[in-house]
Order: structure tokens, then C-alpha cells, then sequence
């Protein structure tokens, strides 16, 4: 008996409520990065729920796609946490209200 | 098969919830692998055995090990303290919004009527199935992420590069 999709969906939006709450909640630059990469995985699990449901291969093509665009936001996301640490000797958001003094 | 969807779901949401309400970034990274491999675990269960191999590599495997290098580079060993809110009773607010949003789109997304599902389609989510449309239907997004992969490393190489005096 295959696992109904609305399983599926819920599993996914709750996920994505959590990495919502963790981007709005946390203060630390490294953890709201990581509940975006919740978020992200959130939705690409909406994907293969609805590649499975209707057996089309393009849900899961999609879901190739967003894993590599996931994968150069880190990379260039973590990028700048290491340059505004290396300027600011901070990785809370808090701190970062000004742009240059 | 729903028992094991059940369990796995359980570990997902579990692990979810700890890595936003985790005090150290390092936890929180540990936390988040797990909840990958749980993902990984039920994406095995809707017939993508590839899409699961893809991303403990890449999701576990490269992204998390690129987030526990940058945190023991930055070396941050105290936990974050509190700073004040601007306004009051601001996480609990929104953590309330958060979950009525989440159980409105819940029963949205549950009640919908959908198309009828399709039977069984061999091979549905194997590497050949995968290769044969990435290649036909999918090849400009393909040629065009490996443009946006060499556009995030010169990108990333350039932000975090050391500036010499």
C-alpha cells in the first residue's frame, strides 16, 4: 500500500513552518542559513510526494534542479558569513545594522 | 510501508524542531544531517532511489560538511545569548503564526481534489529514467546549472578570499 500523498504534503508544509520559524526566531546568521536549507528540503520533498502520485519522472527532475541551486546559495551564502565575521568579528544578525562607518 | 513512512516522518520532524531550537550552530548542523537522511529514508519509499542517493551526497555529504567547516573556522565555541526583542512576546508570536499558517495550508492541501493517480511505472525512479529525460526534456537547465555552478565558485572564491595588504 504506497503512503498517500497528502502524507506527503503535510510532512512538507510542517517542515517548511519549521524552517519559517527557525529564519524568524534565530539570531545566528549560520542557523537561519541552515533553516533555509530545511525549508528547501521541505519543498523538495513536496516534489517526489507528487512525482510518486502521478509516476512522472519531471517531479523528480525538479527536485535535481533545486538541490544544485540549494547547493551554490550555501556556497555562496556561507561565503559571505565568512567575510562579514572576518569584518564585523560577528555572525549575529543583530549586529549587522549598519552598512559602513 | 506506512509504518516505516510514520517513523521516518517522526525522526524528520523531530530532528526539525531541534535544529531551530538548538542553542549551539554545531548542534544544530548534526541535527540537520539527521533530518536529511530521514528525508533520504522516504524519498527510498516514493520509488526516487536516485533523488535519495543524490541527496545524502550532496544535501549530507557536501552541503553540511561546507556548514561544519565554516562553523569550526569561525570557531564559535558560546552558545548565542539573548538580545532583547523590540517587541514583546515577539518568538512566541511568531512561532503561534508559523503553526496556524502550517495548519491552515495542512488542511488546504489535504482536502484538495486532485487528478486521479496513474498505476505503476517501472523503473520509475532509477538512474536511466532519470538520465534519459535529464538529457532530452531537461538539457538547457542542465547546461544552464553548470553555468550557475561556475558563477557560485567564482563568486564564493572572490567574497571569502583573504585580501592582501
Amino acid at each position: 500500500m504506497a503512503v498517500p500523498l497528502s502524507y506527503y504534503l503535510a510532512l512538507s508544509i510542517t517542515l517548511f513552518a519549521l524552517g519559517a520559524v527557525g529564519v524568524i526566531i534565530r539570531r545566528n546568521a549560520l542557523v537561519v542559513l541552515m533553516c533555509i536549507e530545511m525549508m528547501l528540503n521541505s519543498v523538495n520533498l513536496a516534489f517526489i510526494g507528487f512525482a510518486d502520485y502521478y509516476k512522472a519522472v519531471d517531479g523528480q527532475m525538479f527536485v535535481f534542479f533545486v538541490l544544485t541551486v540549494a547547493a551554490a546559495e550555501v556556497a555562496v551564502g556561507l561565503a559571505l558569513v565568512v567575510a562579514i565575521f572576518r569584518n564585523r568579528a560577528t555572525v549575529y544578525v543583530d549586529d549587522l545594522n549598519i552598512l559602513k562607518w | 510501508m506506512q509504518i516505516l513512512f510514520f517513523i521516518l516522518a517522526a525522526v524528520a520532524l523531530i530532528s526539525g524542531v531541534l535544529v531551530v531550537f538548538q542553542t549551539h550552530p554545531l548542534r544544530s548542523a548534526l541535527w540537520l544531517i539527521v533530518n536529511f537522511f530521514a528525508v533520504a529514508g522516504i524519498y527510498l519509499l516514493a520509488q526516487a532511489e536516485f533523488i535519495a542517493a543524490i541527496q545524502v551526497i550532496v544535501y549530507a555529504g557536501a552541503i553540511m560538511v561546507l556548514f561544519l567547516f565554516v562553523i569550526m573556522l569561525l570557531n564559535l565555541r558560546q552558545p548565542e545569548a539573548q538580545p532583547a526583542m523590540p517587541f514583546f512576546g515577539q518568538k512566541l508570536g511568531g512561532i503561534i503564526l508559523a503553526g496556524f499558517t502550517a495548519v491552515i495550508l495542512v488542511y488546504g492541501f489535504t482536502q484538495a481534489k486532485l487528478p486521479p493517480a496513474r498505476e505503476m511505472a517501472p523503473g520509475l525512479g532509477n538512474t536511466e529514467s532519470i538520465a534519459r529525460s535529464l538529457f532530452t526534456d531537461y538539457l538547457l537547465p542542465f547546461e544552464v546549472t553548470s553555468v550557475l555552478l561556475l558563477v557560485a565558485i567564482v563568486g564564493a572564491v572572490v567574497l571569502a578570499k583573504t585580501r592582501l595588504k
